[in-house]
């Protein structure tokens, strides 16, 4: 099983042509957004944003329908990070940090004065680039560490506790040391573990920025498999510098770009499209590996 | 055939390079003898220093005639390390067994139950003990810990969590203040709170005093460690939706609870032995004072400046034993603090 997919994602490495990528986004078709159990759904509309006098990020209006997936790809600096970090409010964590525009969720701007930001952040989950499991917490934990963060009660904890490390992928792997250090696991069973501790709080939108950078293809893969799954119940947002994971995972692509100036999205499509036809010229270059 | 394959250690030196360096060794000692002998510099000290002169050189010129002027520099910065080891060493553990010397015939069962009510420092060593000092002595320790770890680890919190705009003027004055001479911190208190409010030696009053002292040290290695948590862990608290304060309380300090352990320990080192506080603030009552806010309070400090002072045979020995106490005593802290600190939180 594993052998057949690294087999595959070696293939694919080595030959980067539209026509490849493209294959591999039309193998699923992008989902119908938009039941009502999940919500409206999540909104941008015309976000700016600065880092002190540094304009990173220009006029961003996205829609991310319920339970889509949805990749950002673009070269480095191009404010990717940067804008899936406006959505959860994590942009202002930084000193100096400014912004402009709506974020809706289910509607309701989150910059509204008098919003309560951890709620925010309840509703919206995140996923670093790097693994960070809580160094002084176990396993178990640190995936029922948001609980105890945000002070929510559950009435089960051991059912909560499982079925996070299962829809995470890694119960089989921690079920019997649920008691050991976070730090004790491999990289990617770290941000697995890092993957249940945000749906523990059972959030709406999960936003992931890089989350596979720093792993080695067996890990990435069991991540997107878990990316799949999840997104029957959520929203992902997920950047990416890897077009052939933004192929496998995402049902909507946006490219976004920057010019020297502030980051601009270019283009946003179903991602077949992105990688088969896409409008732009730009995002043509970059995704058939010309540049970026 | 098949060979077996045999562990050996091909990196480590051979029986040849350790006669080699034992000759250097030797050579070196020779050299420092015929040194001394032979110019003005004269004294044990001269020997030492003669001896460690002479191997570095010698070693690092061997080095460099066998291998090169890149291995002649790294054997000299090597011996020069090792030198500073030795150096250190060398009075730590003269202090310590000197203090073991002298202060072991003063020890006996008494000492720790009685106190020195019926008992002056020149009496047989049968008679009195030091009780008093080291319930005086743990009594400011805790006193002074309960005023001084809040207080230092909540503005270490300031200047790395809040990062407040008076972040810089507090991080100046914590660092000044750490310098400030012993004897500053007990005049202060004495004019600010013991000669107009409360007009009597008190235990407090020295624990004031001795707060001075330690607020800056548990501030400024507070803030070192709690600078070295990466910021990745406080984004993800965040992010989970905890406050600041919770993301603080329930990640950033049980990650740096060995460093902040750390920054007590360098606190209660710094005040263990301070005497000047003490006696203008403490004084130094000869019998167990329980009410530390009321009336003159023993100490191991004030108890060996006045054994000394006393300087009969008996009461030097007194002194001696009363040192012992006060180093065992610190060991003891210290070495149940790091226990406590490197326990492993998963059951």
């Amino acid at each position: 099983m594993t052998m057949s997919h690294e087999s595959e994602n070696q293939e694919m490495q080595t030959s980067v042509k539209p026509s490849s990528l493209a294959s591999v986004a039309s193998g699923h078709a992008p989902k119908t957004p938009g039941t009502s159990v999940l919500g409206t759904g999540l909104e941008t509309r015309g976000v700016h944003a600065w880092f002190g006098k540094h304009h990173a990020l220009s006029n961003i209006s996205l829609d991310f329908a319920a339970g889509t997936v949805t990749a950002l790809i673009g070269p480095s600096g191009c404010g990717k990070s940067t804008f899936i970090r406006t959505i959860n409010r994590m942009h202002e964590f930084i000193p100096g940090a400014a912004m402009a525009g709506e974020v809706l969720l289910d509607g309701k701007d989150v910059y509204a004065p008098g919003t309560d930001v951890t709620k925010i952040r309840l509703q919206i989950g995140m996923v670093f680039q790097k693994p960070n499991p809580f160094p002084s917490m176990s396993i178990g934990e640190n995936v029922l560490s948001g609980l105890k963060l945000a002070q929510l009660k559950v009435d089960n904890k051991d059912d909560l506790l499982e079925e996070c490390l299962e829809r995470a992928g890694l119960w089989n792997e921690v079920k019997d040391r649920l008691g050991a250090h976070g730090g004790s696991l491999s990289g990617g069973q770290q941000q697995r573990l890092c993957i249940a501790r945000a749906l523990a709080v059972r959030p709406q939108v999960l936003l992931m920025d890089e989350p596979c950078s720093a792993l080695d293809p067996g890990s990435t893969l069991r991540i997107e498999e878990t990316i799949r799954h999840l997104s029957e119940t959520m929203t992902i947002i997920i950047v990416t510098h890897n077009m052939q994971q933004a192929a496998r995972v995402s049902d909507y692509t946006a490219f976004f770009l920057s010019d020297g100036g502030p980051g601009q999205m270019i283009e946003v499509a179903p991602t077949s499209e992105i990688f088969s036809r896409p409008q732009d010229t730009r995002t043509e270059n970059y995704v058939t590996g010309r540049f970026g | 055939m098949t060979v077996t394959a045999v562990p050996t250690k091909p990196w480590k030196a051979s029986k040849r390079d350790r006669a080699l360096d034992f000759s250097i060794f030797i050579v070196a000692l020779l050299s420092s003898y015929l040194i001394v002998f032979l110019t003005p510099m004269k004294g044990k000290l001269a020997y030492f220093f003669c001896f460690f002169a002479a191997y570095a050189v010698l070693t690092s010129v061997f080095k460099g005639v066998q291998r090169g002027s890149a291995a002649a520099k790294d054997a000299l910065v090597n011996s020069l390390v090792a030198i500073g080891a030795i150096v250190t060493i060398i009075p730590v553990s003269s202090i310590f067994f000197t203090i073991l010397k002298n202060g072991l015939p003063g020890i006996r069962l008494g000492l720790f139950t009685h106190d020195m009510a019926l008992a002056t420092p020149t009496d047989p060593l049968s008679n009195g003990g030091l009780l008093h000092a080291i319930t005086g002595t743990l009594t400011l320790m805790i006193l002074s810990l309960i005023m001084s770890v809040p207080i230092g680890i909540l503005t270490a919190l300031y200047l790395t969590e809040i990062k407040g705009r008076f972040s810089g003027p507090i991080r100046f004055l914590v660092q000044a203040m750490s310098g400030v001479p012993s004897i500053v911190a007990g005049l202060f208190i004495l004019s600010a709170i013991l000669y107009p409010i409360t007009k009597g030696y008190s235990g407090f009053m020295g624990a004031l005093a001795l707060s001075i002292l330690m607020i800056p040290t548990i501030a400024r290695t507070s803030e070192e460690v709690l600078k070295l948590i990466p910021n990745d862990l406080r984004e993800a608290g965040t992010a989970l939706g905890g406050t600041q304060w919770r993301t603080v309380a329930m990640i950033v300090l049980p990650a740096a609870r060995s460093g902040l352990v750390t920054a007590t320990i360098l606190g209660v080192a710094r005040i263990a032995g301070e005497t000047a506080p003490i006696l203008l603030l403490t004084g130094g009552g000869d019998k167990v004072n329980p009410n530390a806010f009321n009336g003159p309070m023993g100490s191991l400090p004030y108890y060996i400046w006045k054994s000394f002072n006393a300087g009969s045979p008996e009461a030097i020995t007194r002194a001696w034993a009363g040192l012992l106490v006060l180093v065992g005593l610190v060991l003891i802290l210290f070495t149940s603090a790091r226990f406590l600190a490197s326990r492993k939180v998963s059951k």
